[in-house]
């Protein structure tokens, strides 16, 4: 058991969410610290946690970490940086031009291109220009999700490309007016990415199959996109010490059957394992508990405050309740790794079988979907929101709808706004905006992407709601409705997933601050996979579950309207039986439906 | 030489197609643009969003949106207002600019001219 070992200057942490990589990220950087060297971590998640795990509020600039000579932290929020980029581009004009056209310029640069701009251009600030960093021994980047990571490192090849190749000016990367003139910068940083001698990309896995597939997959992208100095670490490695308990066999059964499946590729890749910790890893001293061989953690103060919680709700009786409306959308929202996804084909399944017609929709790019419903349910349709395609059809569909009108300099021109990143974001969006209209027929069950990407999401959604109140051309009625239908109670369930950690409840938490700024209020939270609830007796995982408890209690009490309690499954719920038992697995007195 | 200057509204592209829909009409005009160019007049375009110095420097821009921003897009010919609230069509800009369409070109180019970018008539 051990932290990643590595000694390039920058590295990076990337994986699937939940898998560990701001605790990872953090470890390493706070072991190279007190081996003597000056580092700097730095987040670039729209939905970080670096401020809860090192213990102190973080901004742009680095922030030296109480307690821990020579580690330094900063976290770009893009967000944040968007809308400062877009205050140095305002701000001047306010007393010039008329307050209506300061209004229509904010609301230009409040679009998911800027964000993502924003974001990107700090980032280069930090990899590409040797200057900004040139204090420290080691950059060490807790990137964000795997779907934001890929795009964040995708950028950079894509914007050289596109400006080398953009030879009529100013187009759809106007509102960075400035981008040509970092080109440069931008070329440094992908060059830096590249470099083996400059840049590790650790891909951080748990010993579970999704996890390390979705690690298989970043490999090979990163791969092609000429990242190839790449570094596996395991978190999380559970063996339980004595056998006998279900959960604990599970547990260890699953993780060992899990590495000897794993891709050959990433067997290829250099690699460290961390073991399991019963605590979180919130503040230094847990932190350093993560080089610890598991023996040396098991002892720990007992805990006071061990009473079951109260006010629960089983799921299978939230089912009833929206099996009433008839039909609406139902979304699982929450942080990637939490469940959302198989949550959501459960809920999908166990709506078809109180005879409903069902579909349920997937955005999540490493989608087990498919292989969760193996059994067909009858009523029950599904389909995966892929970017790439969703891409080649709004792409096609444009050509087709103005391509005919223009001569071949529009076409052109037309075609090389296509090629920009905002077409990713508009095509998705639209595919979403339609999945939630056909909700009007029966019900539509939405898994959503990793949490950083949910909010943008949204945050396009009101968006455009804003356009289509000042339209031009002809708007999808898919999209002239969906905001006030996401608002509708009646029409919209919202489901928040989360696990009883630390991390997950306060991301969360954060998710549903945003929902509420979009006026979206949820209908329940799950927590998910329980030890607490799952009934080992394991002394290592036992505690777990004793460390989750203040943190269902708070969910219960402070942030949600009602909550499901779901136990952490020896069997994993796959096909149309074990999808059932989720939305049993909290319910001694089910629903006759679901026995069928 | 004939100056041409047109002031659009904010939007993130010129030929329009990061809005939920794509517009044709912006498309047509992107390419209509191109060609008047390339008869010899100086054409230079501005966005609100990306170029607002260009329309704080022009006094008659500035009113024109103070009396309300569907006037964009303004469009001027030699500093003189050619039309407000619409895009105008290739034969439209050639009358106004003296300029001859070839007979394949004007196919190319139906006639838009009805369309306000915020009257939804087209």
């Amino acid at each position: 058991m051990a932290l990643p070992a590595v000694s390039t200057r920058h590295l990076f942490f990337t994986g699937k969410g939940g898998v560990g990589k701001t605790s990872l990220s953090c470890a390493t950087g706070l072991a190279l610290a007190e081996a003597g060297k000056k580092v700097l971590i730095v987040s670039t998640d729209p939905a970080s946690n670096l401020d809860e795990v090192l213990g102190i509020p973080l901004g742009s600039m680095p922030t030296a970490i109480p307690g821990a000579l020579n580690l330094y932290a900063l976290n770009i929020d893009p967000v944040a940086a968007a809308a400062e980029y877009r205050e140095r581009m305002v701000a001047p004009y306010r007393n010039i031009l008329p307050a209506a056209a300061i209004q229509s310029m904010e609301e230009q640069f409040s679009g998911a291109c800027t964000v993502e701009i924003a974001a990107f251009d700090e980032f280069s600030k930090l990899l590409g220009d040797p200057t900004a960093t040139a204090d420290f021994d080691h950059i060490i980047f807790d990137t964000a999700p795997t779907g934001h990571t890929l795009r964040l490192l995708t950028l950079p090849s894509a914007w050289s490309g596109f400006i080398a190749s953009s030879t009529g000016g100013a187009s759809c990367l106007g509102p960075l007016a400035g981008l040509e003139k970092q080109k440069a910068l931008y070329a440094a940083t992908v060059a830096r990415l590249s470099d083996p001698k400059e840049t590790t990309v650790v891909l951080v896995s748990r010993p579970e199959q999704a996890a390390l597939a979705e690690a298989e997959r970043t490999r090979t992208e990163l791969a092609t996109l000429g990242v190839s100095n790449q570094y596996l670490a395991i978190n999380g490695v559970f063996t339980a010490q004595t056998p006998g308990d279900a959960i604990a066999d599970a547990m260890t059964r699953r993780g060992v059957e899990a590495l000897a499946a794993m891709p050959a590729g990433l067997t290829e890749l250099p690699g460290s394992t961390t073991a399991f910790v019963p605590k979180g890893t919130v503040g230094l001293e847990s932190l350093r508990l993560l080089a610890s061989e598991p023996g040396e953690q098991s002892a720990t103060q007992p805990l006071e405050d061990t009473d079951p919680p109260t006010g629960l709700m089983p799921l299978a009786e939230m089912v009833d309740q929206i099996s009433r409306s008839g039909h609406g959308v139902i979304m699982t929202m929450g942080k990637g790794g939490v469940g959302k996804t198989t949550l959501a084909a459960a809920i999908a399944a166990s709506l078809a079988r109180r005879g409903h017609a069902v579909h349920l929709s997937t955005t999540d790019p490493a989608a087990h979907v498919a292989q969760s419903i193996a059994e067909a349910i009858p009523g029950l349709t599904v389909s995966r929101i892929d970017p790439a395609a969703e891409v080649a059809k709004y792409t096609a569909e444009v050509l087709a709808k103005a391509g005919n009108q223009l001569d071949q300099a529009g076409l052109a021109l037309l075609e090389e706004d296509l090629r920009s990143p905002c077409t990713e974001e508009i095509a998705v969006f639209r595919a979403f905006a339609q999945a939630v209209h056909a909700g009007n027929d029966g019900f539509v069950v939405l898994d959503t992407a990793p949490t950083g990407h949910t909010l943008l999401l949204l945050d396009a959604a009101e968006a455009y709601h804003r356009e289509v109140l000042r339209t031009r051309g002809e708007m999808p009625e898919s999209v002239v409705e969906l905001l006030p239908r996401l608002r509708d109670p009646n029409y919209t369930h919202v489901f928040i997933v989360t696990l009883a950690e630390a991390t997950p409840v306060h991301e969360a938490e954060r998710l549903q601050a945003d929902l509420a700024r979009a006026r979206i209020k949820p209908y329940a939270w799950i927590i998910n996979q329980s030890l607490y609830a799952s009934g080992t007796t394991d002394p290592l995982l036992h505690q777990r579950g004793l460390y989750e408890l203040p943190f269902i209690r708070r969910v219960v009490t402070a942030l949600s309207p009602q909550t499901a309690l779901l136990p952490w499954l020896a069997e994993p719920p796959v096909g149309s039986a074990g999808l059932a038992r989720i939305v049993l697995s909290d319910n001694r007195r089910p629903a006759s439906a679901d026995f069928s | 030489m004939k100056k041409l200057e047109i002031f659009d509204p904010a939007m993130c592209c010129s030929t329009g197609v990061c809005g939920v829909e794509v517009d044709p009409v912006l498309a047509q005009f992107a390419a209509d643009l191109q060609w008047v160019g390339e008869q010899g007049v100086a054409v230079s375009r501005h966005n609100l969003g990306q170029e607002p110095a260009a329309f704080a420097e022009n006094p008659t821009v500035v009113k024109e949106m103070e009396a309300g921003m569907e006037r964009l897009p303004v469009i001027l010919i030699d500093g003189q207002i050619m039309s407000t609230g619409l895009y105008p069509s290739r034969a439209q800009l050639a009358q106004k600019l003296g300029l001859k369409v070839g007979a394949g070109e004007s196919a190319a180019a139906p006639a838009q001219s009805c369309c306000s970018p915020k009257s939804g008539c087209c």
